[in-house]
């Protein structure tokens, strides 16, 4: 989403899809995962949206929806890009939305070559690294720097992404050809990229028939324009495969054709399945960003302060302001410390170069690299794929701290688990240590949460919390003041960063709990008298503004905590601008400003959002304007004008380099300007568009002994030894890896058993009997489960043959009351090279009757498929 | 203002159990099952609320249903009926699947078997109209387990009383919607007046029959069934026998009137046949 | 009958003529329930039943800590432990509902499950043990430094060619997307400050 739009986080808010005309369901299950939120659809559905459920499952939400389309699990942008073409080759595209908001008149470079020219890869592709080098791709003229913010679904492209985009060269903007007739203009070459994705390849590829994908272009296309709007709802279904964030451009692609951005009942709503999994990518616990999306500097390419601020500033849009942003940070980090003599402190910063992400540091940790690690409230050896790879990775460690509400398994691994029955593991032999530390419950600790919608809301401590639990706000600042203690008087450089860290946080009651209040202000922002900042815009580089995360600033505006308020719904608009405080300054749909026509009128009364007030001089209407409040429609940026003043009165994504949405995406991606369709990683099928190139040639491949991928060297015999698709899921009344839910009573008894959803065909085909148990083997693991035989699992037709998926919630583990198998040590770790995301929606399995060996017969059945799958030679 | 006022019509009820003059009102569910999404809020809500005690880890296979029936440790039971078969086929829109799914309950019956024939008061009729066991009174002897046409009261095997939905008596005396149709994400479960509800399903019926939907029907709407209908009725998608409810329920103790008039015209007739005895032996 | 097991209050205590008052069949005929259906049964216990959340000491706001929909929450205490959960009905987004899981909230922050001490296992060890909170917090400090300076990357190359890592790989983090704003904004600055970089949580999960 950031790389089409400019911002990564959902484009419109919860409540307003019950303003869509239609709204597409699809690598979501909505009523399922977030059945609360799905009330705003059921509302569209009564006032007669056409509501579509598009995923290879029949579950609770294909139940209510209109219409269920059931497709092969990893096909989405097969179905997506035919939806595409059927947009262009009819001319159902919004053209003056398109034209005015849209990068599709823009000409690209004459270097381009699409995968339509080059079987499969596009123009820059290196075969040896399996990487693509974006140069070719620029625009005509020019190179664009990708916005420095741009993030995928709870992703990240690339923040350890080298200079090769960079900022853009000297001189005016691309050309354009507004008739959208240029052979190299985006909107041509998106005809190209799409043409062979035709109903008949969507129904060869998807298994979806023709009529069924039809009615669903139809729908879309019905939506579309200055009256009527549709909105596409996403979630995990999508993110998870080695193409994830290209599923999701696709659907950007579309909502970008059919001028559905930034216009009420329109929309991508992006559903994240964790209380603030927003927010912790917003104020990132992750290795590749600062907080506001702000770049980890790398040590190969920005080797001093200039060289950083310039890379990461673009001339145009509001990352042109990236310094201020970055200084703020920096005064917030490191306090007096922090100088324009010594450069902010930017030397104090730890240095990233290339990717470390958590695959890539569990090898780390199997390979002895890591030897302590942290687990705040995360459950890795249930929640990550290829559990056995955690699981003897984390009994590689010296030390390992465990912080949660209950005994999870990633703290007990060295007692029970799966490798401790089969013998691989022993207890006496594994040396680490581990500290195993209750935490605080949310009801016992205030904070605010970033939900879904980027919407921050405040929860007030209600109560103590009882014995040793304590919240991480305690555990980190402890550790640190401790830390800091330690090392005091220290003159090792080493220790220069965390002694000059500003860490001198107020702490309240017996249990010394610092102040979350405090942090909060310390994260929305200060002024030079100490005063607490109302927006971004006040930010300085000149060190007189602190701010912890910029697109945060004013969360804390007029000295008044705004992600705790509460006014009641129905004293205000469906918008609800005074409840909580959403990022950024407090709106509710980003990129607003193309709810109204260039000219600034609404494009309809049905679908009047926010306009142009002439006599007033300012955009105005339900939400806050996310434009500059006084830019006329009619402006015309001045020669020299740079950040958001170099863009036009009607440029709406203003984020953006050029304020336009992508279609075509010419820096940014690791993997292409246009999505393609691909095969997971793991498949039945090769792909009959691009045989040459199967699956994504830029995915990345965790290599090691103990990440074995069907399809390899012998994909023939792959296909015959792990016939059949499986896909993981969650289920109502469980939450992700089961911590939260296992081990409450009243969750547990509803769904009280690991079990595995097959068709009747398939049970047939395999001898499983529904009620018994079946063992489910893939190139990593062997796991039993329950069966459930279901006529909502459906065999599909795809390239002429019949084929089946086997269907698990994946929430179990060895601890609590309702134990079992976990789905998710089947799977490999191939990820999408942006975001780092595995594919656990789509890999290859083989099912039988009846329940898992025991003890090393496990491991003896589990090399016996390999051998025969052609992944290992046999012992001799 | 873009967004009206929503059209699920719960919002349009006043949950209130008393009127304006402090008076209570006879308050009941509508559960309005072609809305449902399964998600057994209502089952967790109910049990949190009521200290319900966990009701066993057993996993049934029968689709996502693993409560099974309402019991004493279950007042909320969500059904699940998997259906392959030809549906709406004029739009092709859901194929030849569907999966219904329903949140069942007490249903609170105007005429109530498990009232009648309770010997110790337990059971009471309230101030509602709903039917509630009082838990300090009961004594476990289980007439009114039998004398339930929906087999809904039950003995809980730990304490040996009986357990069922209180309609969440406790909370209306406070002017606060049931638990469970507090927490319902779509409003499946709508709490309120029972004439108001009862008003409110039938437009949705006409609502839901003019799209199409011709199998919706009300389950327990009609004062005249064999219970006096249900304090607590349904729409339903299909027969109720699909969902594993009585198709036309009977109160046991539909006769005790008629029975109690027999006994007392006997009675008569004895004290009678004994007066007269009495005055002929005189004679 | 008539002793109220609930409130320990029984028939035993009153005196014979509101024991008279409260013979059901003097009820049922003065209590206009001649059938003895209605409020003539109804015990003390039942008469005086209120919604619990009338005797909180006070209703706090809170927001449900499952997945990112955001409904809030009401947390009623009294004597300071919680004695219910349930959906704050003034929510724009949840309009007082709540999922399942959001309903169980009170059995998960008040559960048997739950730690409440901090457990120990030793290198090789067998079993958990005991340990003080403030031991165990000083030997993860011990272990934090430790580590970081056995496995501490400067800079390397000289010159040109010179570059700066100031970190160390031997140490990583993960989680956070269960955790609040203002716990992930110091679990970056503290690791980032101590030249931690892999820091990661559920979102690539």
């Amino acid at each position: 989403m950031g790389t089409s739009f400019g911002r990564g986080g959902a484009t419109t808010f919860q409540q307003d899809l019950q303003n869509a005309d239609c709204i597409v369901i699809q690598g979501s299950n909505m009523a399922e995962c977030h059945p609360v939120g799905f009330q705003w659809v059921m509302e569209a559905h009564e006032r007669g949206a056409t509501v579509i459920h598009v995923d290879p499952r029949f579950t609770r939400t294909s139940a209510v929806c209109d219409l269920h389309v059931p497709l092969r699990a990893g096909s989405d942008i097969a179905f997506l890009g035919g939806i595409i073409n059927h947009i262009l080759t009819n001319e159902r595209y919004f053209r003056e939305y398109v034209v005015e908001y849209t990068n599709a008149a823009t000409i690209v470079g004459e270097d381009f070559r699409d995968t339509e020219d080059l079987d499969g890869v596009f123009s820059g592709f290196d075969a040896e690294k399996g990487a693509y080098s974006p140069a070719s791709w620029a625009y005509e003229g020019m190179q664009v720097a990708s916005a420095a913010g741009q993030r995928e679904h709870d992703g990240h492209a690339s923040g350890e992404r080298t200079g090769s985009g960079g900022v853009e060269l000297e001189g005016a903007e691309p050309p354009q050809d507004r008739s959208l007739q240029h052979p190299r203009c985006v909107l041509q070459l998106l005809r190209r990229h799409y043409r062979r994705y035709t109903p008949e390849f969507v129904e060869e590829t998807c298994g979806v028939s023709r009529d069924l994908f039809l009615r669903v272009a139809e729908a879309l296309c019905e939506s579309s324009g200055p009256e009527r709007t549709g909105a596409f709802v996403y979630a995990v279904g999508w993110t998870q495969h080695t193409v994830g964030v290209q599923y999701i451009r696709t659907a950007a692609i579309i909502q970008a054709l059919l001028g559905n951005i930034g216009r009420p009942g329109g929309g991508i709503m992006a559903l994240r399945g964790h209380a603030s999994i927003q927010g912790s990518t917003d104020i990132p616990t992750l290795y590749n960003l600062l907080p506001g999306y702000v770049p980890m500097p790398h040590t190969e390419h920005y080797g001093d302060y200039h060289e950083y601020v310039r890379r990461n500033s673009p001339r145009t849009g509001f990352w042109g302001h990236m310094e201020e942003y970055f200084v703020s940070l920096m005064k917030a980090y490191y306090g007096g410390a922090a100088t324009a003599e010594n450069q902010w402190c930017f030397d104090h910063l730890p240095r990233i170069d290339g990717d470390h992400s958590v695959y890539v540091f569990t090898k780390g940790m199997l390979d002895g690299t890591v030897k302590g690690l942290l687990v705040l409230g995360e459950n890795p050896s249930v929640g990550s794929a290829n559990g056995r790879f955690n699981r003897l990775a984390i009994a590689k460690l010296d030390w390992l701290v465990v912080r949660d509400l209950v005994e999870i398994e990633t703290a007990s691994f060295w007692y029970r688990s799966p490798e401790i029955e089969t013998g691989e593991l022993r207890t006496e032999d594994i040396a680490t240590e581990v500290f195993l530390m209750p935490a605080a419950a949310h009801t016992e600790k205030s904070g605010s949460f970033t939900n879904t919608q980027r919407l921050l809301q405040w929860h007030h401590a209600a109560v103590e919390p009882p014995g040793d639990c304590r919240s991480e706000l305690w555990f980190m600042y402890h550790l640190g003041r401790i830390i800091r203690e330690k090392l005091r008087g220290s003159t090792d450089p080493r220790d220069r960063a965390i002694l000059d860290l500003a860490w001198d946080y107020p702490v309240e009651g017996t249990i010394a709990e610092p102040s979350a209040d405090a942090v909060l202000r310390e994260i929305s922002g200060r002024g030079p008298d100490g005063e607490q900042l109302g927006s971004y815009t006040e930010l300085k580089k000149d060190g007189s503004t602190t701010c912890g995360c910029w697109i945060y600033c004013g969360s804390y505006a007029d000295g008044v905590n705004q992600t705790a308020r509460r006014t009641p719904h129905d004293r205000q608009s469906y918008v609800a601008p005074e409840w909580g405080w959403a990022w950024p300054a407090n709106r509710r749909i980003l990129y607003n400003r193309a709810s109204a026509t260039p000219g600034g009128e609404p494009w309809s009364e049905r679908r009047r959002y926010v306009w142009w007030d002439a006599a007033q001089g300012r955009w105005t209407g339900e939400d806050v304007p996310d434009f500059v409040a006084t830019r006329p429609p009619d402006y015309t940026p001045p020669e020299g004008a740079t950040a958001e003043d170099a863009l036009r009165g009607t440029e709406p994504f203003i984020m953006q380099a050029d304020g336009k949405a992508w279609i075509y995406v010419p820096d940014g991606l690791k993997d292409g300007p246009f999505p393609t369709h691909y095969e997971p990683a793991e498949s039945p099928f090769t792909s009959t568009l691009h045989p040459a190139h199967p699956t994504n040639p830029a995915r990345q491949v965790i290599r090691h002994r103990l990440n074995p991928i069907a399809n390899g060297r012998h994909p023939a015999l792959s296909r015959e030894v792990f016939p059949y698709v499986v896909t993981s899921y969650r289920l109502t009344e469980h939450h992700t890896a089961g911590g939260m839910s296992r081990f409450v009573d009243y969750l547990a008894e509803l769904q009280p058993a690991f079990f595995c959803e097959v068709s009747p065909a398939l049970a047939a085909e395999r001898g499983l009997e529904h009620g018994g148990w079946a063992t489910i083997v893939s190139a990593r693991a062997v796991i039993e489960a329950r069966v459930l035989v279901t006529e909502r699992m459906r065999p599909l037709r795809v390239q002429g043959r019949t084929t089946h998926t086997v269907g698990l919630p994946y929430h179990w583990g060895t601890n609590g009351p309702s134990a079992g198998d976990s789905a998710n040590d089947l799977y490999h770790l191939v990820l999408d090279p942006n975001v780092h995301i595995q594919e656990v929606k789509a890999a290859t399995c083989d099912i039988r009757p009846g329940r898992r060996p025991r003890g090393p017969a496990l491991l003896a059945l589990l090399d016996d498929y390999r051998v025969r799958a052609g992944i290992r030679r046999a012992a001799r | 203002m873009i967004a009206g006022p929503p059209t699920i019509v719960s919002h349009l009820v006043d949950t209130r159990s008393h009127d304006a003059t402090g008076a209570p009102r006879s308050m009941g569910f509508f559960t309005d099952t072609s809305i449902c999404i399964g998600c057994k809020a209502c089952e967790v809500a109910c049990k949190e609320w009521n200290h319900v005690p966990q009701d066993g880890l057993d996993w049934t296979g029968e689709s996502y249903d693993n409560t099974g029936c309402i019991g004493a440790n279950s007042w909320r039971h969500v059904a699940f009926i998997e259906q392959a078969r030809p549906v709406r086929q004029d739009d092709g829109a859901h194929g030849d699947l569907r999966w219904l799914m329903a949140s069942d309950v007490c249903k609170h019956c105007a005429k109530a078997g498990c009232l009648d024939v309770c010997p110790t008061g337990a059971l009471m009729r309230t101030e509602f109209g709903t039917v509630v066991v009082q838990s300090d009174v009961c004594n476990g002897c289980g007439y009114c387990v039998s004398a339930c046409p929906f087999g809904v009261i039950d003995r809980r095997e730990e304490d040996g009383r009986v357990w069922k939905c209180t309609l969440c008596y406790d909370r209306l005396r406070g002017d606060m919607e049931p638990a469970c149709a507090q927490a319902c994400p779509t409003k499946s479960i709508q709490f309120g007046p029972v004439d108001e509800l009862r008003r409110i399903a039938d437009d949705r019926v006409r609502t839901l029959h003019r799209r199409g939907v011709s199998e919706a029907r009300l389950y327990g709407a009609d004062r005249d069934d064999g219970v006096g209908g249900f304090g607590a009725f349904f729409l339903l998608l299909d027969d109720p026998e699909v969902y594993g409810l009585p198709p036309t329920p009977v109160v046991p103790t539909r006769d005790l009137g008629r029975m109690w008039g027999a006994a007392a015209a006997a009675a008569v007739s004895m004290v009678a046949g004994v007066v007269v005895a009495a005055l002929r032996s005189r004679a | 009958m008539m002793v109220d097991r609930e409130s320990g209050t029984g028939s035993r205590s009153l005196r014979p003529l509101e024991l008279l008052r409260r013979w059901p069949v003097l009820r049922q005929l003065t209590e206009g329930d001649p059938l003895g259906l209605g409020r003539a049964v109804r015990s003390p216990h039942t008469a005086a039943l209120r919604p619990r959340t009338e005797n909180a000491d006070r209703v706090v706001g809170s927001i449900c800590p499952y997945c990112a929909v955001g409904c809030a929450q009401s947390v009623y205490v009294k004597d300071g432990e919680i004695v219910h959960i349930e959906g704050d009905p003034d929510s724009p987004i949840s309009r007082g509902r709540l999922c399942p899981k959001g309903s169980a909230t009170k059995s998960l922050v008040t559960g048997p499950a739950r730690l409440r001490t901090v457990r120990y296992r030793r290198p090789h060890g067998t079993c958990w043990e005991d340990l003080p909170l403030d031991r165990a917090m000083d030997m993860i400090a011990d272990r934090v430094i430790a580590t970081r300076a056995a496995t501490w990357q400067s800079r390397e190359g000289e010159g040109d060619d010179e570059r700066i890592h100031n970190r160390t790989l031997g140490i990583a983090s993960l989680g956070g997307a269960t955790l609040d704003n203002e716990e992930n904004y110091l679990i970056k600055k503290l690791l980032t400050g101590l030249g931690v970089v892999q820091v990661e949580n559920q979102a690539r999960i």
